[in-house]
């Protein structure tokens, strides 16, 4: 066995790198090691989510009373706009594969790298002209979209700002998306270590293996649908807009076909993560291995069957809206035997609740408030009151931000010694999760209200009866920034002058856990043979860890 | 929002969807306490401070069995509730009153079977109403938070709503579906009133409605300026020099301004072509102090005959 401690290990891979120079910029725009991959995404998404999170602010602040408080109505409709655009296409759908599936997900393998290590590159590079492109599109002639992130037609076809632009870079994110999917599942098929069958594989390369099917297979069509609108707006050809002979509920259809399974590669991943950091500070095995496997998979299937949910009252046939309304029941069913056990695993444990876990206790929290109003939201009858109002937006704020935004701060907790060999200030740690979870509901518990009380979504002004909830859901924007920030600093001092961490800090027995903090660029010392179930903690008297 | 807080029923749909939320609702808070309570209990209960051994359990079926079976049940229920209360919202009853609704960017036109057009929904109390929904331009959604619907207008389609509503009184219609720059201020209200009132406005030929604002209109002799209103140019320009978001179409030809074309700055003298021009493209020329992409081309908006009569028009307010 490996005891990264006693033998002064290889270079880790800050020092050795796959191009010829191991430090400077190239050494890390050039790097085909998942490593670095992983940590450039995560140098990049963050950037995005705070341009993302101060636009939520900005759209706060012009909220915070009736009338004009700081903008017009132009500047608040694009702001809406570009806040989805980043945090659904920059942040959310990369977010934890592109970050922590490239990190983590060979060295759970107890592999060296992913099946395609240029591909991967590849991926990263497109990624990045793609959000090079977003950004480029602010000021083209027209100024910034302003459709909402959703780009419906006829709108999005008669609109005179700059629409063409940014679609085309979601078009280009996609086969990032597409090309990330392809590899890990590559990687999962052909690089597990010897004896790691499917069934010792930890549960997040589940997660990130159902993830990946979807990515590959749904992708595609917002691709096309895109370029559908690109072609429509440049040459008039009649597909969506009726004025020429298109059919707007077309575009609907073949938008959510995408966007509806892409809600679960957002939040796949982020249940993967969970389902890691459960077991770890539990000390015992997880409960029902195979039923959480299981039910990523028939979340990701199902999940391609009920995309009409996004339209019960679009005029679509009655018929066909019962038939949605019934399979989104049964997609939710999936997640509720996660979430059950998840909390069975902590039964008969030794709980640490470390911030890795406490986040993950939040999560969970969240997760099912945006759960179970997702079920308000699947009834036919309640839904035609409350489809686009502020009680959706209320609704994919929890699951979206509540559910995988948390886990992202979670995994991040959990991993951030392994990726940077340095350990954070832990109290400030637990108390930025209670800020946290306050700041969440302040935030966004009262458009609940506001919505059932009939406050419609993307609403740059709104009646006096609001008034308040709106301005209490205000300050709840305040104390979330002021969290995040605090967050972020936490963690960038930890990286500066943080104290070096212990290879295996909470007595994880997973593999990633059993190499050096940070990882040699081929990730371990030894050749790896796997002989435990994934969770097994009796391992742990044979393994190094930091027993306090 | 009324019912929910005063007991009343605005309309029959206000309580069935009140009372499938309540359902919904009522379970989920029951399981979130739950998961939440348990999840915390067994924090302090198996606490690594108190020295426990863990025991490690893979899993159990019986367990599974009864948290896949016991939410299937529920979600059943929920998806029948449902269901159930959908076939109400979209029964229509045979005699309901038709009355035709036409949106566009950024108010609503109410057609009524004898002729009358107003720019609020006049209705009388109990009687099932339909409404039969087209839009002039872009996707909306009528939505009358207080009756607890609401159905998109879609481009190119006729949709419809229907409900009866229960109480007199005054109650907003909002528009649901983004539609662009004043998406927000696309309110206008449903104005509910007993048979009686509502048969003596029916067949008034003089308006005592909000129409007044349209009735002024056609009181200044100026040909087809109700076709300005209808196409929604009056949301934004004005025929009375008064200038908010768009330049006043009030005496404008034969006048200087100074516009911006591809950002240079030039001097034009309106006329005729001029006029057509900035119907059709907008943004080619900025009048000075006004903003770029702020009016959609109408090429899509106005037919060719249309959009002679509305040049002549604007040419012709004085
Ligand atoms: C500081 C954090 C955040 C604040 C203050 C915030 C606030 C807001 C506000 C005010 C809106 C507009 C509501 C409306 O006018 O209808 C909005 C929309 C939205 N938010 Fe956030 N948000 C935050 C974080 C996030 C995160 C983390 C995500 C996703 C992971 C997210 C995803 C979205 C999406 C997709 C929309 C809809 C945009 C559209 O309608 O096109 N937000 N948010
Ligand atoms: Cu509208």
């Amino acid at each position: 066995m490996a005891d990264g401690n006693a033998h002064v290990a290889a270079k880790s891979f800050y020092e050795e790198g796959t191009t010829k120079k191991s430090t400077g910029i190239t050494s890390w725009l050039f790097s085909t090691d998942h490593k670095r991959i992983g940590l450039m995404y995560l140098v990049t998404i963050t950037a995005f989510f705070f341009v993302g999170a101060l636009f939520g602010v900005l759209m706060r602040l012009e909220l915070m009373a009736p009338g004009e408080t700081i903008m017009g109505a132009q500047e608040y409709n694009t702001l809406f706009t570009l806040h989805g655009v980043i945090m659904i296409f920059l942040f959310i759908i990369p977010g934890i594969p592109a970050i922590f599936g490239n990190f983590f997900l060979p060295l759970q393998l107890g592999a060296k790298d992913v099946a395609f290590p240029r591909l991967n590159l590849l991926s990263y590079w497109i990624y990045l002209i793609g959000s090079v492109l977003v950004i480029l599109s602010l000021f083209m002639q027209g100024g910034p979209i302003d459709t909402g992130w959703t780009f419906y037609v006829p709108y999005s076809v008669r609109t005179t700002t700059s629409v063409s632009l940014p679609l085309f870079a979601a078009f280009v994110l996609g086969f990032s998306s597409i090309l990330t999917g392809l590899n890990f599942i590559v990687t999962i098929h052909r690089m597990r270590a010897p004896g790691m069958n499917f069934f010792r594989m930890p549960l997040f390369g589940w997660s990130i293996y159902a993830t990946a099917w979807i990515q590959v297979i749904a992708t595609p069509v917002v691709g096309i649908t895109i370029l559908l609108v690109i072609i429509e707006r440049s040459f008039g050809v009649g597909i969506f807009d009726p004025a020429l002979g298109g059919d707007p509920i077309l575009f609907q259809h073949l938008f959510w076909i995408y966007s509806h399974p892409a809600v679960y590669i957002m939040i796949l991943p982020a249940m993967g993560v969970v389902s890691e950091i459960i077991p770890t500070f539990s000390r015992r095995t997880i409960f029902g291995y195979t039923p959480i496997a299981m039910s990523s998979l028939a979340i990701a299937f199902v999940g391609y069957l009920v995309w009409a949910h996004h339209m019960f009252t679009s005029g679509m046939s009655d018929t066909s809206r019962v038939i949605f309304s019934l399979l989104t029941y049964i997609v939710a069913l999936p997640s509720g035997v996660k979430v059950f056990n998840w909390v069975a695993t902590m039964y008969k444990g030794s709980i640490d609740p470390k911030p890795p876990f406490l986040w993950v206790m939040s999560f969970v929290f969240l997760f099912s408030i945006g759960g179970l109003t997702g079920l308000v939201l699947g009834s036919i009858t309640a839904d035609i009151h409350v489809h686009d109002t502020y009680f959706v937006v209320s609704h994919f704020h929890y699951v979206m931000f509540g559910g995988t935004g948390t886990i992202v701060f979670a995994a991040l907790y959990y991993w951030f010694p392994k990726m940077f060999g340095k350990m954070y200030n832990i109290k400030w740690a637990n108390i930025n999760a209670l800020f946290y979870i306050i700041a969440f509901n302040v935030l966004y518990f009262p458009k609940f209200i506001m919505g059932y009380q009939g406050m419609p979504r993307r609403y740059y002004d709104y009646l006096p009866e609001f008034a308040d909830l709106q301005m209490l859901s205000t300050i709840g924007s305040w104390i979330m920034f002021a969290t995040l920030v605090s967050i972020f600093l936490n963690l960038y001092l930890a990286i500066k002058k943080g104290k070096k961490a212990h290879n295996n800090p909470w007595g994880g027995v997973t593999l990633e856990w059993q190499t050096s903090s940070p990882p040699p660029l081929l990730n371990f010392d030894r050749e790896i043979t796997v002989n435990h179930e994934p969770y097994d903690f009796s391992q742990l008297k044979e393994l190094d860890y930091e027993s306090k | 929002m009324l019912g929910f807080f005063t007991g009343y029923a605005p309309a029959s749909t206000t309580e069935t969807v009140d009372n499938v939320m309540l359902f919904i609702v009522a379970i989920s808070v029951v399981l979130l306490i739950g998961v939440t309570a348990t999840m915390i209990f067994f924090v302090f209960k198996y606490h690594r401070k108190k020295g426990h051994k863990p025991v490690d359990i893979h899993g159990n079926l019986l367990l599974e069995v009864i948290w896949i079976g016991i939410p299937t049940i529920l979600v059943l229920a929920m998806f029948y509730y449902g269901y159930l209360g959908f076939s109400q919202i979209r029964y229509i009853p045979e005699d309901a009153f038709q009355i035709n609704v036409t949106a566009r960017m950024w108010s609503w036109d109410f057609n009524y079977p004898n002729g009358k057009k107003t720019d609020s929904l006049y209705i009388p109390v109990g009687k099932p109403i339909k409404l039969i929904m087209e839009s002039a331009d872009v996707n909306h959604s009528l939505f009358i938070p207080a009756f607890r619907i609401k159905e998109d207008v879609i481009a190119g389609r006729t949709t419809y709503l229907s409900f009866a509503a229960q109480v007199e009184g005054r109650y907003d219609i909002a528009c649901a579906e983004y539609c662009g720059l004043k998406h927000s201020m696309m309110y206008t209200a449903v104005i509910v009133m007993d048979e009686k009132n509502f048969e003596k406005w029916y067949n008034d030929s003089e308006d005592i409605s909000e129409t007044q604002e349209e009735v002024a209109m056609a009181k200044f002799e100026i040909p087809s300026i109700n076709l300005l209103q209808e196409k929604g140019c009056m949301t934004c320009h004005t025929i009375d020099g008064s200038e908010k978001l768009a330049p006043s179409f009030k005496g404008i030809v034969g006048t200087k301004r100074i516009v911006l074309t591809d950002g240079v700055e030039r001097e034009v003298i309106v006329d005729e072509e001029y006029i057509r021009r900035s119907i059709l493209y907008p943004n080619a020329d900025i009048v000075k102090g006004f903003a770029f992409g702020m009016m959609p081309t109408q090429t899509y908006n106005l037919n060719e005959e249309e959009l002679d009569k509305v040049v002549e028009s604007i040419m012709s307010i004085n």
